[in-house]
């Protein structure tokens, strides 16, 4: 593993602790923008360019800017006054910890049978990555094709309810 | 670790990513925060996936790469619902505080 590595590790990490930890709803949404870009940088890390660069556009361009969005249409950016964290934060905490220490044991006892070193830069095009969608994956590319825009009139359909309602 | 393999490497940062998601989403108590939390494991899943096929005997065949893919797209479509499900009930509640919806009925 490279230093690159284990930088980009660290500011994915950072950014995803301080987007649980921190008390500013806002800093929250742009802590969650670092951990998506360290994602991004892992997966062009990986060679996985196509991935890395859907990354950034998809969650750094789209999600983070809805999540800023809700969070200013709901106005929840102010701190509450009686905390951030639920009334059972321990078992929550606890859960998590324990899910994380099943997963470590389970990647730990397997390592040794995971593939080992480096294997060799896989050349892939976005010709064949285009070459494989419109091919052998173009009907799970039509399925997503109609769930997005499913989900586009259901969110739309969902956040004008209330108006609806107001005139009848 | 004795044998720091880069796939290992790789998945440990994912299940320490995916912990740190779960964590928000079992610990905070506004909804957006939650659903950060649930992007958060989401994308550790991703790393996942494209680890596995970066590091996997055929990356060639792009399995890995399409299914990162299409959860980045099934991801998306989750956000936008999400959102406009949260923004809905902070409408209809005035708070987005998940300890106060205690009621199955408005």
């Amino acid at each position: 593993m490279s230093l690159v590595f284990y930088l980009f590790a660290a500011l994915t990490l950072a950014g995803g602790l301080a987007a649980v930890l921190l008390k500013n709803t806002i800093h929250c949404a742009l802590a969650l923008t670092v951990a998506f870009a360290g994602l991004a940088l892992l997966f062009l890390d990986l060679d996985a360019q196509f991935a890395g660069f859907a990354q950034i556009l998809v969650y750094i361009g789209a999600v983070a800017i809805l999540v800023v969005f809700a969070i200013l249409l709901t106005r929840s950016s102010e701190t509450p006054k009686d905390g951030v964290y639920s009334k059972n934060w321990l078992a929550g905490l606890a859960i998590a910890a324990g899910v994380f220490a099943v997963l470590a044991w389970a990647v730990l006892q397997s390592a040794g049978g995971l593939p080992q070193g480096a294997a060799a830069t896989p050349a892939v095009t976005v010709l064949q990555i285009g070459n494989a969608l419109l091919g052998r994956y173009v009907l799970p590319l039509e399925i997503v094709a109609l769930l997005l825009t499913a989900a586009m009139i259901g969110a739309v359909i969902v956040a004008m309810h209330e108006k609806e309602r107001a005139q009848r | 670790m004795s044998q720091a393999t880069p796939l290992a490497g790789c998945l440990l940062v994912a299940a320490l990513l995916f912990s740190i998601g779960l964590a928000g989403a079992l610990t905070r108590r506004n909804a957006i925060l939650v659903l950060i939390g649930i992007e958060l494991m989401l994308n550790a899943a991703n790393l996942n996936l494209i680890a596995f096929w970066r590091y996997g005997p055929h990356p060639e065949a792009l399995t890995g790469m399409m299914f990162a893919i299409f959860s980045i797209a099934v991801a998306a479509a989750e956000a936008a619902v999400g959102l406009g499900l949260v923004i809905q009930v902070h409408r209809h509640a005035r708070s987005t505080d998940l300890d106060a919806m205690n009621r199955m009925k408005g």
